[in-house]
């Protein structure tokens, strides 16, 4: 508000728009944490496909980055390119720069198998293994070769209470992982995810499958989880995005109608707070407020 | 700035019932401004105490539409340009329900002053009534418009208002001084001036919220929150 004048306030103390109206204050998410993935003009093809182009953007050390957008915009298949989920299917490779801390995802010496014991995943459905709680959470590290029975305990100890899960679990770890509720085996294969130390968390919709109550203990874990970890989101729920993230990646699917094909791009990328307050592109915007052709 | 129309149709609804309603109150607010000085000037006790009874439509219209935009943030969570629009107009409403309290200040100075008239200082409360229900209507256009131009003039302009401001009050001593019968009056005046230059302000403030709903930048306070 315009304060009142004492008769004769100088015109010049109002400052006109032309002046810079930054936020002075910085966020916590705003200061600039570590890259982790620096992706530059990235594209992934299934085989001559290209289904996503123009991917450019970073994700930043212990930050929760979100991949919004309508179906088919390519966030999901972004996501899997960044722990080598694609090698496994026939004809799909990725032209553009992926790095990791500086280093090539898709460099000839790196190991997929290798990429993923620092990137981990959560998938959209819990999927434990039809074992028990215990050999769920065990099963990584002994992969990695953890053979000692009392450093197994304390790993399946440790993920399980950084998964919020202990308290509920703990007298029954020799139960089968499949006799909880779906909430609880998300934890559970977040637990496992998180058991062998990974980096960066990746996670496909990880609450698409579970109720408001399970989700917001997901999300809150997720929050808790940002001291150790680097976690990437795809989720469809916007307000999901809204709450969780520190930063906001829009994709959108552009039509060629030439060859009839559809390819993903990314529209938009930008701190949360200012993505679903006031985004820059009208596409973003559109999307957001649910305004569609 | 083109706005699609919303997918969702019952909620485009809402949006629309939210702008309308704040075009009402606008109007309402508009005609007490007219209403309380025109009973100042001309001494109309009857307009004065009508013009009082008629905020109460205005205080109807805030509650109804504020309740409205509570429902529409507790049930379609609005993003982007739809929040700013819904967070925007529950500010406007405040400022619209003020000036029709200062529009009942002024129609009370009428009733104090009991049918005597302002003497030299109609023409500039006149102009200065007139000049903010001109703003006012400005601004109100400019929100539904979605004209930041338009509403950084209405921005530009509340300096007319404060000079006529300034106007009064140097002449209300100098009458004073040199006729002190005109004391009792004087105040009255005064205060009258006042008013109308507070409701310059509150139209100001609409001005700059809707800067900020088109633009999404911030302009209040600019250069005045370090220490």
């Amino acid at each position: 508000m315009k304060t009142a004048p004492a008769t004769s306030e100088p015109a010049q103390a109002r400052s006109k728009l032309s002046i810079k109206v930054d936020d002075p204050r910085p966020t916590p998410a705003a200061k600039a944490a570590p890259v982790v993935f620096d992706l530059e003009q990235l594209e992934i093809y299934y085989g001559s496909f290209r289904a996503v182009r123009d991917v450019t953007l970073k994700i930043r050390k212990n930050e929760i980055t979100a991949f919004i957008g309508p179906s088919g915009c390519g966030k999901t298949t972004v996501l899997r390119s960044l722990n080598r989920m694609h090698d496994v299917t026939p004809g799909a490779h990725v032209r553009g720069k992926a790095l990791f801390h500086g280093i090539d995802l898709y460099g000839p010496n790196v190991s997929a198998t290798e990429v993923r014991r620092h990137i981990g995943m959560v998938f959209q459905k819990p999927n434990p293994f039809p074992k028990s709680i215990y050999d769920n959470v065990a099963f990584g590290p002994r992969v990695n070769g953890v053979k000692d029975r009392k450093q197994l305990d304390e790993i399946v100890e440790k993920s399980l209470r950084a998964a919020a899960l202990w308290d509920e679990v703990k007298d029954r770890l020799q139960h089968s992982a499949l006799g909880i509720s779906g909430g609880q085996q998300q934890r559970l294969c977040i637990a496992r995810t998180i058991a062998v130390e990974p980096e960066v968390v990746l996670m496909d919709e990880p609450c698409s499958a579970l109720d408001p109550i399970a989700t917001t203990r997901i999300e809150d874990l997720m929050r808790a989880l940002t001291s150790r970890f680097t976690i990437v989101i795809v989720t469809h729920n916007m307000q999901q995005a809204a709450r969780v993230s520190d930063r906001t990646a829009f994709f959108t699917v552009e039509l060629d109608a030439k060859n009839d094909q559809r390819t993903g791009i990314l529209v938009e990328y930008d701190l949360t707070s200012k993505m679903f307050a006031n985004p820059s592109d009208e596409r973003t915007e559109n999307y957001l407020t649910g305004r569609f052709g | 700035m083109n706005q699609k129309l919303h997918t969702h149709r019952e909620f485009e609804a809402e949006l629309g019932q939210v702008r309308d309603n704040l075009l009402r109150m606008s109007g309402q607010v508009e005609q007490m401004i007219a209403s309380s000085v025109r009973a100042v000037l001309e001494g109309d006790i009857d307009l004065a105490r009508t013009t009082i009874e008629d905020d109460h439509k205005v205080n109807r219209l805030e509650l109804d539409t504020d309740e409205l935009c509570m429902v529409i943030l507790a049930r379609r969570q609005p993003l982007g340009s739809d929040l700013r629009f819904i967070t925007t107009a529950t500010k406007m409403l405040t400022d619209l329900e003020r000036i029709g309290d200062l529009g009942v200040n002024i129609a009370e100075r009428a009733l104090a002053m009991a049918g005597e008239r302002p003497a030299a200082f109609a023409t500039t409360l006149a102009r200065m009534s007139e000049l903010d229900q001109t703003q006012l209507r400005e601004a109100v256009d400019s929100f539904v418009a979605r004209d930041p131009d338009r509403a950084q003039k209405v921005y530009d302009r509340d300096d007319e208002v404060d000079k006529y401001y300034g106007e009064v009050v140097r002449e209300v001593q100098r009458t004073i001084q040199g006729d002190m019968e005109f004391l009792e009056r004087g105040v009255h005046v005064l205060a009258v001036a006042k008013f109308l230059e507070r409701i310059g302000d509150h139209v100001t403030n609409l001005a700059e919220l809707v800067i900020f709903l088109v633009r999404g930048k911030d302009i209040r306070h600019i250069g005045k929150l370090e220490g």
